[in-house]
């Protein structure tokens, strides 16, 4: 437990210090760390506990691949759980906590899992908690502590209060990365004459070189990243993009970048959290580095057991020790360079190496750092509880066993490159033998990986390859350049031995975050559970936030080892994106409800909110429900404005119906095809109410249309149905009847349209309008006249769907608040007002007419009684498959009126109608809609009843409603309750 | 083979005994009473009641890669069982009694756990559909609530119930009985049980051809030999016009692609499952692992690809955070796509074939998951009578051409709808 | 997805709405219940490539033919469904 700050050095700007806390403790880290690197300087080494056995855990790396340093950051509403200590930035009066222990990080009483631990292996639970008896009882109990037990941070229960932003954008070249290879890749690209954007995650460029002391191009790698950089920035056609994670490549080039917008908590500015780039990328490089893969031996999760080169970056680039004596054990070369520079920072550093014996440069260099190093030997266990007091090594098979002394240990059990995003697009590694790494396989996206994701170590080499991979990117986009060759992937001077795992002792992990041990892979391989998305299943290894970045590999190996197989027979799983979590307010962007959805205003919506409408949504579209009086309830308004209308005169806001103009020498034989009914034969000048069905025969939606001129039809469609009906007349047009000279055009924005029904409508009418002649002669029911109102052009259409006299008038969508001003003014001279859909709808259900639930996709014509309105004289759509033999049952369930048998008594939609012993099953229907009418003073509903009429009318059924515990008798009569000859309409 | 409890784990703790395999691997044979195309839920399922309910034990289920590969490991694991029209409601009644007493049944904890699952209503109109819709379902035997507005609030409280909220909550319907189970479980106990009854599973074994002796389906070739069988079965969701054109099968199915989304584990949030149809489509749980667990409509497009798209991703987003808002700060850790056999109607396919010997389950688009058990009920059923059971005759083939579809979306013959 | 719409460039699918299989010929509105059955139900559902129907719904709002690999997501052909229009791009 001896993390300290070295007093020189590191990339940290030590004169600004910055204030933070964790679990309540004040604590100085420099601008330019990271959580973690602040938390290491302040000695703190046990920051969390594991996900099952509680045990214990510290930070095991310095980037992406974290399995242990989760913590929630902030606090209130903006605690965000789960965050990796060691990617996120410090930045002042940050606010951190260790999460998934109680009552403290040091005193957690989950550690108690531990005794349990020889039952809890991989899929315990599978063999378990079944009983006592039979049900699901018995797990519900069980489920509801594991759940307690389960998961790791808490989430805010409040609004998130953020705000993010989305932006789109275009480029040539995206390169993902920006160490050695993906700057080169950049410099060159751009150099070329690409649209470049470079991301990179960190809030610094450089990657690997920010770690870096040995020099490149003959100067110190800083130097040498600050003037590329430089070039980078002046160049004009690349963008560079820190802090910004490169999530997910979808089909076609598009990729999503989060990118993490800097700010201080409580900061109180309007720049929003993070930021969303779609990207659409010509080609993209991923130049994403590699992985570090941990080794396996007993208790390697103990805080202080690290990624060896992620304690490289603690010393060099945060000038953090580890500890003050450091054993690294390995199986490959890249150890040594780490040895070398934690030694060099007068870490006393121990090398072990499980190879018999290595030379080369780096292992020269080691030496002349005075780096100890033991051949032959790997690490067994190691010692400590909260953190490490030593190491037990020993040969491979177990033997000379001894115990050296430390406060840290490094781990490097080779390297894994980056392909997560090649992988996601279902590209399939290839697994090399001699680098005991997936080198990337071959595709034919335009996607390339250079640099350590290819599988090259070194830095020249990175750097060479970068440059390749822009060159490459160049050229297919039509550059004339250079092409330099790719360096083949490796770089070291010995080759590394795979992993062994005799005589391990203690737990071993293999994924750490998820407590999956070396015991559970053996179990799992042996229950038969052998293929890798399997055994990822059973034991959950690779499922948790780092999705498996350091564990896939070490558990492939096992499985082939177990199983007596190459790893190259065993296969992969795939890495799904996103590549890095990313937060889901992120993806929503900003009022997220309405960029999906965005609710929709009629021309007349400001006029009825001031007329004290009561607004609902319908369609997409806020329409006026109903225009209460004082507290009127919606029941008590809905009858008073059905007795305006059926006395005076009511005016309705019904500009929401879909609207399509249908023009051209053959909109009337399209038509004629499109509606079950003719229209072809329709005068100009009148309206005809129409139903249009689908293919299959079953009705889709209703109407009326109104020809206007000898070319020009006006469609008018349900609120709901508008854009499918637009879609459905576009489609038959350009692809089933080219050869019709027709277009379909939705005007539904352009028009304002109010419907005027009651006795005194025409009255209202008069005094306002101007150009026709409103008497019945001259305008009789179902005419369309054009005139003018206040000056302007309108059409008036005379239709009713109250069984009122009635007309539609529509004007354009600018003056509809004028005239529904000017209506109102009227109507309201005439003892009239306003009315909202509501009125609308139950007006029709006096008259019989279907209000939209009776269309509901499974009606047929002859359902809905409307089955005499079908033409014979000419085909349309659906009228071939409308004769299949079960849409001509009799028996089907078709439009009928209900009343209550007993005065008094009401009914709910919803009820299902059945014989009155009948209470199971589907019964004989349901109601579709119920109304209390004042025209005759009771309840009236609709349903639609196996039989119809033709089999019901004048008979008792019951409305059986069980989920509000209440059950009436109705009798079935014909839905026209009102007027069914029709003398008010035609009046 | 050791039996699963308590006990038995207690036992191998102490001794240090390994336990056996899960399930048998064996060679396959050349000849079987039934051949099942498919080793996902369904085919097992089918395997498992061939052998426990008609004593057909003489079965191999053909499995191309390992077994739960395909769909039953890609679902969001609900189980409901609220469906409104004639056919349906019967069928997955059926599968949730089956849910029940699965774990015991199977001996292995498929972890079904009905905390219940509520579908949002929004509207005065949602509110009318699920008064019918809970009457049917009351009417079956299938629990149901209608919850208002304040009952909501009270048990699920981290749901909008804003005035600015996008999609105001009218209320909800809750099925108590509703819930989720571990969908690899399912596919690992129906595998382990089956095996015990003698059914061989065979995996990395892919059907290649059917073998057909007039119009007579006579068996398969596979890439591990050829397997002759009395009976052929297919239960390959996915992939059923690939499997199906092999036989000269025509049939009235999509593949689409879904996707499906999981969080980082969190502390417990949210108890239930929560549904929401009234635009588009959302539905999200918890699992016990603690990661939010959620999905949207399909990306509307036909594919094979299982892997989705950025803008179907952003929806999906919008609708959790819209409904959700606690939400935004909660990071996605993987979503991956399934492809799901969609049918004409949005309803699946349990029935015989024009080819003698042949039968087919599939077509079962976002509803495979829940039905497993019943569809393994009643396929192997039909398997075995060589006939539709009551509970799966309303699925046959011949329902599209006589007009009677089960379309309980509403949508008619656009699979993607559905 | 990215479609090039021949008027508008090339564009987001999620510009586009989708149509499904374009490879299937609807009958003459009184043609046969079998052919009516065969195009409104029967799909081959290809894994591969697919003739497919999309309209830029959010863009101008033509109706195209698609050649797009089902497995791949891979583009090899756009067009115009009606055949005038076509010619009115070249």
């Amino acid at each position: 437990m001896t993390a300290f700050r070295f007093e020189v050095g590191g990339a940290l700007d030590r004169d600004r210090p910055v204030e933070f806390s964790f679990n309540g403790r004040r604590l100085q880290g420099y601008t330019g760390d990271t959580l973690a690197s602040a938390l290491l300087a302040n000695g703190e080494c046990l920051v969390g506990r594991s996900f099952k056995y509680h045990r214990p855990r510290g930070i095991m790396s310095a980037g992406l691949e974290e399995t242990s340093a989760l913590l929630t950051v902030g606090r209130g509403a903006s605690a965000t759980p789960n965050t990796l200590a060691t990617t996120e930035e410090l930045c002042q009066g940050l606010e951190a906590y260790s999460q998934h222990c109680w009552p403290s990080l040091r005193f957690d009483i989950g550690v108690l899992n531990q005794l349990f631990t020889p039952f809890l292996g991989a899929g315990f639970y599978y063999k378990t908690f079944m009983g006592p008896g039979k049900t699901s009882r018995s797990w519900m109990f069980y489920e509801r502590f594991i759940r307690r037990a389960a998961g790791l941070g808490r989430a805010s229960r409040e609004p998130d209060p953020d705000r993010y932003e989305n932006v789109e954008g275009f480029c040539d070249l995206l390169v993902v990365g920006a160490g050695p290879a993906g700057l080169e890749a950049a410099r060159v690209a751009s150099g070329a004459g690409l649209n470049v954007i470079l991301v990179e995650r960190d809030f610094q460029l450089g990657g690997n070189l920010l770690q870096e002391t040995v020099p490149i191009e003959d100067v110190t790698a800083s130097a040498w990243l600050a003037s590329r950089e430089r070039d980078l920035r002046a160049s004009p056609n690349i963008r560079i993009l820190t802090r910004t994670t490169a999530f997910g490549i979808y089909d076609h080039g598009v990729v999503g970048l989060v990118e993490r917008l800097q700010r201080s908590p409580g900061e109180l500015d309007n720049t929003a959290r993070e930021r969303l780039w779609t990207i659409r990328a010509k080609r993209v490089v991923v130049a994403a580095g590699a992985i570090e893969r941990p080794l396996i031996f007993g208790n390697n999760d103990r805080p202080g057991v690290m990624l060896a080169s992620s304690m490289r970056s603690y010393a060099n680039r945060w000038a953090v020790a580890a500890g003050k004596s450091a054993v690294i054990v390995t199986n490959n070369d890249s150890a040594y360079i780490a040895a070398r520079d934690l030694a060099k920072a007068g870490i006393f550093t121990i090398l072990v190496d499980a190879r018999e014996k290595a030379s080369g440069s780096m292992v020269d260099a080691a030496l002349a750092a005075d780096v100890e190093v033991r051949f032959g030997r790997v690490p067994l266990r190691a010692k400590g509880r909260n953190g490490v007091t030593g190491l037990q090594i020993g040969d491979p098979n177990g033997g000379h066993a001894e115990i050296i002394r430390c406060d840290a240990i490094g781990m490097s059990g080779g390297w894994s490159p980056t392909q997560h995003l090649l992988s996601q697009r279902g590209v399939r590694p290839v697994w090399s033998d001699e680098l005991a790494a997936f080198l990337p396989g071959e595709t034919r996206e335009p996607i390339r990986c250079v640099g350590a994701a290819s599988g090259v170590w070194g830095n020249d080499e990175c750097r060479d390859s970068g440059r390749a991979g822009g060159a490459e990117a160049a050229i297919a986009l039509g550059k004339t350049i250079v092409k330099p060759g790719f360096p083949p992937a490796g770089g070291w001077d010995n080759p590394i031995r795979q992993h062994v795992l005799n005589s391990i002792k203690g737990k071993a992990f293999v994924d750490v975050q998820n407590d999956v041990t070396l015991g559970d892979i053996i179990l799992s391989t042996s229950e038969g559970y052998d293929a890798p998305e399997l055994l990822k299943r059973y034991t959950t290894l690779g499922m948790g936030t780092d999705q498996g970045r350091t564990s896939a590999v070490n558990a492939l190996a096992l499985i082939a080892k177990m199983r007596g197989r190459q790893i190259s027979e065993v296969g992969t799983t795939t890495f799904r994106p996103p590549f890095a979590p990313v937060s889901i307010g992120v993806l929503a962007g900003s009022d997220p409800g309405q960029r999906l959805y965005p609710t929709r205003r009629s021309p007349v919506h400001n006029a009825s909110i001031s007329q004290g409408a009561n607004m609902i949504e319908s369609g997409f579209w806020l329409r006026s429900q109903y225009f209460p009086q004082g507290a009127e309830s919606l029941e008590a308004g809905y009858q008073r404005e059905m007795r305006m209308v059926r006395r005076s005169v009511g005016i309705c806001d019904v500009s929401s119906f879909g609207k399509i103009s249908v023009q051209g020498p053959d909109a009337g034989e399209f038509l004629n095809r499109v509606y079950v009914n003719a229209f072809k034969s329709l005068p100009v000048g009148k309206a005809r109410y129409g139903v249009m069905l689908r293919d299959d025969g079953l009705a889709m939606d209703d109407g009326t249309c109104w020809r206007v001129g000898e070319f020009d039809y006006l469609v008018t469609t349900t609120t709901a149905c508008a854009g499918k009906v637009l879609s459905w007349l576009e489609e038959l047009l350009e692809t089933r009847w080219p050869d019709l000279r027709a277009s379909a055009t939705s005007v539904t924005e352009q028009w304002a349209a109010i419907s005027i029904a009651g006795p005194r409508s025409r009255e209202l009418l008069e005094p306002i309008i101007t150009g026709m002649k409103l008497d019945n002669d001259a305008f009789p029911f179902m005419g369309v006249r054009e005139g003018k109102i206040d000056g302007v052009d309108c059409r008036v259409a005379r239709i009713s769907f109250s069984g009122e006299l009635g007309y539609e008038v529509y004007v354009p969508a600018d003056f509809g608040e004028n005239t529904w001003n000017l209506l109102l003014t009227g109507v309201k001279g005439l003892g009239g007002g306003p009315y909202g859909t509501e009125t609308l709808d139950a007006l029709a259900i006096e008259k019989g007419h279907i209000v939209g639930g009776e269309l509901d996709g499974r009606s047929t014509l002859d359902d809905l009684g409307l089955g005499r309105m079908a033409s014979g004289k000419k085909p349309f759509v659906g009228s071939v498959m409308r004769r299949r033999p079960e849409l001509c049952n009799d028996n089907r369930a078709q439009l009928v009126g209900l009343v209550p048998v007993t005065d008094g008594e009401t009914f709910e939609v919803g009820s299902i109608l059945c014989q009155q012993q009948d209470l199971s099953g589907h019964g004989l229907g349901w109601v579709t809609s119920a109304i209390e009418s004042p025209s005759l003073g009771h309840w009236i509903g609709i349903g639609m009843l196996n039989g119809g009429l033709s089999k019901w009318e004048g008979r008792t059924l019951l409305a059986d409603n069980p989920i509000r515990g209440v059950r009436y008798l109705v009798k079935v009569v014909s839905p026209h309750f009102i007027d069914p000859e029709g003398k008010r309409l035609h009046g | 083979m050791t039996n699963y409890s308590a006990f038995e784990l207690l036992r191998h703790a102490v001794s240090g005994r390994p336990w056996s395999r899960a399930w048998r691997n064996p060679e396959p044979k050349s000849q079987y009473d039934v051949v099942i195309v498919g080793g996902g839920g369904h085919g097992l399922a089918t395997a498992y009641y061939l052998a426990k309910e008609f004593g057909i034990r003489n079965v191999a289920v053909l499995e191309k890669s390992h077994i739960g590969s395909g769909n039953a490991g890609r679902n969001t694991t609900i189980i409901l069982a609220n469906y409104l029209l004639a056919g349906s409601t019967e069928f997955y009644g059926h599968s949730q009694k089956l849910w029940d007493t699965l774990s015991s049944e199977l001996n292995f904890n498929v972890m079904f756990s009905p905390r219940g699952q509520i579908l949002l209503l929004n509207s005065s109109e949602d509110v009318d559909g699920a008064v019918r819709r809970s009457n049917i379902m009351l009417r079956h035997g299938i629990e149901a609530r209608l919850l208002d507005r304040a009952a909501m609030q009270k048990l699920v409280p981290h749901l909008d119930y804003r005035p600015t909220a996008r999609f105001p909550i009218w209320g909800g319907l809750l099925q108590p009985s509703g819930g989720t189970a571990r969908h690899d479980a399912v596919v690992w106990g129906y595998a382990r049980a089956a095996s015990q009854l003698g059914v061989d599973i065979i995996q990395n074994c892919e059907v290649t051809g059917f073998l057909r002796d007039g119009g007579r389906i006579t068996g398969v070739e596979t890439t591990r030999g050829r397997v002759l069988s009395k009976k052929t079965a297919m239960a390959v969701a996915g992939h059923t016009s690939q499997l199906g054109e092999m036989a000269g099968l025509r049939l009235p199915i999509e593949s689409h692609l879904l996707q499906a989304f999981v969080s980082e584990p969190l502390k417990p949030l949210l108890d239930h499952v929560i549904d929401f149809v009234s635009h588009g489509q959302f539905y999200i749980s918890q699992s016990d692992k603690g990661g939010m667990v959620f999905g949207g409509d399909l990306d509307m497009y036909n594919s094979y690809a299982q892997r989705g798209n950025l803008p179907a991703v952003r929806d999906v987003a919008s609708l959790a955070v819209s409904l959700m808002p606690c939400l935004g700060r909660v990071r996605l850790v993987r979503h991956w796509g399934g492809i799901n056999d969609m049918t004409m109607d949005g309803s699946p396919i349990i029935s015989k074939t024009p080819l003698e010997g042949l039968y087919l389950s599939g077509g079962w688009g976002y509803s495979g998951f829940k039905a497993t058990p019943a569809s393994g009920w009643c396929f192997s059923h039909l398997i075995a009578r060589g006939e539709n059971d009551r509970l799966s005759a309303p699925f046959s083939l011949d329902r599209f051409a006589r007009g009677a579809t089960i379309d309980e979306a509403g949508t008619g013959p656009i699979p993607r709808l559905h | 997805m990215r479609i090039s719409c021949p008027f508008c460039g090339e564009r987001d699918h999620s510009e586009f709405t989708y149509g499904g299989d374009a490879s299937v010929t609807f009958p003459e509105l009184d043609a046969s219940l079998e052919e009516w059955n065969d195009a409104v139900y029967i799909r081959s559902n290809p894994k591969g490539v697919l003739r497919e129907k999309w309209q830029h719904s959010g863009g101008c709002r033509i109706w195209l033919v698609l050649e797009r690999d089902t497995l791949t997501h891979s583009i090899s052909q756009v067009e115009p469904v009606r055949l005038t229009i076509s010619e009115l791009v070249k």
